[in-house]
């Protein structure tokens, strides 16, 4: 990561920590913010190539539902969570190798037609899932201590906030690399990607089952900072909200979702505590004007007050 | 001759009832720089397309450097060594000149391997002399869509040079280029190709440019090969005055 962003996503940090310091239920709420961030991540890689995907919260609910299913087993966290990614992993590789092949409104409504499948089997498998009630998981141990509640989430803040720089960083060389640079050669000119010697299917599967880890990931950490999981998780206006703050945030940063995510879940908590029968309106309208008057999202908005030297769109 | 690097025997492709190739038999000669001329719609592009993957012919075979390419799928035709351009330049838009050439110089080679930037100091060097190549190395850092039609064909060009083919095929390398400018872009271009020792195929409606440029010049008509050899003989035929000349001044002149 280049100074550019180093700077704001260390200050961002310290902010987030600051503020979760002031007001001790601001904790989960940044939690759940950096958990959605990672997966809005990997709809901004899908989104250089130019595809959105209204099937993400898919891969949320895996990540979520394995922490759920293996926690009577494993009781650590630093285990439950990269089982979460690995699994998002697996079934993003089986997912991706048919949908890859797609482009456009078929990759979207495919994406989506998959996220419902599996929102049904969640509902109606009862035995399995407890269905519309969920699952209860017990709080893990994190690195074999078991954590009082305050101490717990400040942990899983703290390490959120970790995750966000390690993975931002590792997503910003990615997207700097010939198969990140790629992406966006997707939406252009894919043919001559392929008269290059290039499967531009595989390129959009990579990126596709990279997104799906992350997702995963996000989700095994929604799981361990909500301690319950429901079917819900899977549906596909959560999928739509995913694209809704990567459009907020912005494509043209890593920082973007993480942005975009934070002030997401600000506006809704505040929005809906204020106007509990129309905080949608208030996100509703909220995208109408990032979409109208800054259409680079948030992190656009920075670049052009802070930077004052950002790309033309 | 010396045996061909490129060989296409008895290739037929239709269109609804257009016959664009009709039994064509071509051999290209390792070293050699040959026009295809033909009216508009004969199947000259076709012939591209067939030999690049893109369009698989109905019924003949293609064989590069003594092996079978027929119908093979365009990404493994490209790493056998055939690179091309296109008549309207294939760039990708989102990117910079430097970045569309480094783009295929990383897929010849570290694409698929690791995290390093795409304009490292070893792709940025390659792309960069690429580019002096071509004339282009002021334009390095412009965008796609700010070039002028002369630099956006020779980006293309140099984006399929940076692939290091054996063959470049190209389609109408002049085709929408100021007249002023096509000396000096064939010159650019004509350098590049046999400082590198590539073969080329150039698909041509600009005779001057066939008569300057080509070792041999093959007349497309209707699907066949009407003749082939010179430019000097063939341009001078009374056959291919009256099929493909009248044809191509009345287009010139359009």
């Amino acid at each position: 990561m280049d100074r550019r962003l180093a700077l704001p996503a260390f200050a961002g940090a310290a902010l987030v920590i600051a503020l979760a310091a002031s007001a001790p239920w601001l904790k989960f709420v940044f939690t759940i913010a950096l958990a959605k961030g990672l997966a809005v991540t990997g709809i901004l890689l899908l989104l250089r190539a130019g595809q959105v995907s209204f099937g993400h919260a898919l891969y949320i609910a895996v990540g979520a539902y394995t922490v759920a299913f293996t926690r009577p087993h494993v009781g650590e966290m630093l285990l439950l969570l990269p089982l979460a990614a690995a699994a998002g992993t697996i079934v993003g590789l089986a997912v991706g190798l048919f949908v890859a092949r797609y482009r456009d409104i078929f990759f979207g409504m495919l994406n989506l037609a998959f996220s419902m499948v599996f929102y049904s089997l969640l509902e109606k498998l009862y035995e399995y899932t407890k269905g519309t009630d969920g699952i209860r998981v017990a709080r893990p141990t994190i690195a074999g201590m078991a954590l009082e509640r305050v101490d717990y989430e400040w942990t899983m803040l703290i390490g959120g906030i970790a995750l966000a720089l390690a993975l931002g960083w590792l997503a910003s060389r990615f997207l700097a690399s010939p198969l990140g640079q790629a992406l966006p050669a997707i939406k252009t000119r894919e043919t001559r990607l392929e008269f290059a010697g290039i499967s531009a299917k595989r390129v959009l599967l990579v990126a596709y089952v990279i997104s799906a880890a992350l997702a995963g990931l996000g989700g095994g950490i929604i799981a361990c900072t909500t301690l319950h999981v429901t079917p819900l998780l899977s549906y596909w206006t959560h999928s739509g909200e995913l694209v809704f703050i990567a459009i907020l945030g912005g494509g043209g940063s890593v920082l973007g979702p993480y942005l975009g995510a934070i002030v997401y879940e600000l506006v809704r908590v505040y929005a809906a505590a204020a106007f509990p029968d129309g905080w949608q309106m208030i996100l509703g309208a909220v995208l109408l004007l990032i979409i109208l008057f800054a259409a680079r999202g948030l992190w656009g908005i920075y670049e052009d007050l802070v930077l004052r030297k950002g790309r033309r769109a | 001759m010396t045996a061909p690097l490129l060989s296409a025997k008895g290739l037929k492709i239709a269109f609804g009832g257009v016959k664009a190739a009709d039994g064509i038999d071509l051999d290209i000669a390792p070293g050699e720089f040959v026009a295809i001329i033909g009216p508009n719609g004969a199947g000259k592009t076709t012939f591209i397309n067939m030999t690049t993957g893109y369009l698989r012919p109905q019924a003949g075979h293609i064989h590069f450097d003594g092996a079978e390419i027929t119908g093979l799928p365009p990404r493994s035709i490209v790493r056998r060594g055939i690179a091309r351009s296109f008549q309207i330049p294939q760039l990708f838009t989102e990117h910079t000149v430097i970045e569309n050439v480094a783009l295929k110089v990383a897929a010849h080679g570290r694409f698929w391997r690791g995290l390093r930037p795409l304009l490292d100091a070893e792709t940025a060097t390659t792309a960069m002399r690429l580019l002096e190549q071509f004339g282009l190395a002021d334009v390095a850092t412009a965008r796609a869509t700010e070039l002028n039609e002369g630099t956006r064909k020779l980006t293309d060009i140099a984006m399929a040079m940076a692939l290091k083919p054996r063959v470049l095929l190209m389609d109408e390398p002049t085709s929408g280029v100021a007249s002023s400018e096509k000396f000096g872009i064939m010159d650019t271009l004509v350098a590049a190709l046999r400082a590198e020792g590539v073969t080329a195929v150039f698909v041509e409606h600009d005779m001057e440019v066939v008569e300057r440029y080509a070792d041999r010049v093959a007349v497309w008509s209707q699907g066949k090969i009407l003749a082939a050899g010179p430019p000097a003989t063939v341009l001078a035929d009374p056959a291919v005055l009256r099929e493909v000349i009248g044809v191509e001044t009345k287009h010139a002149h359009a």
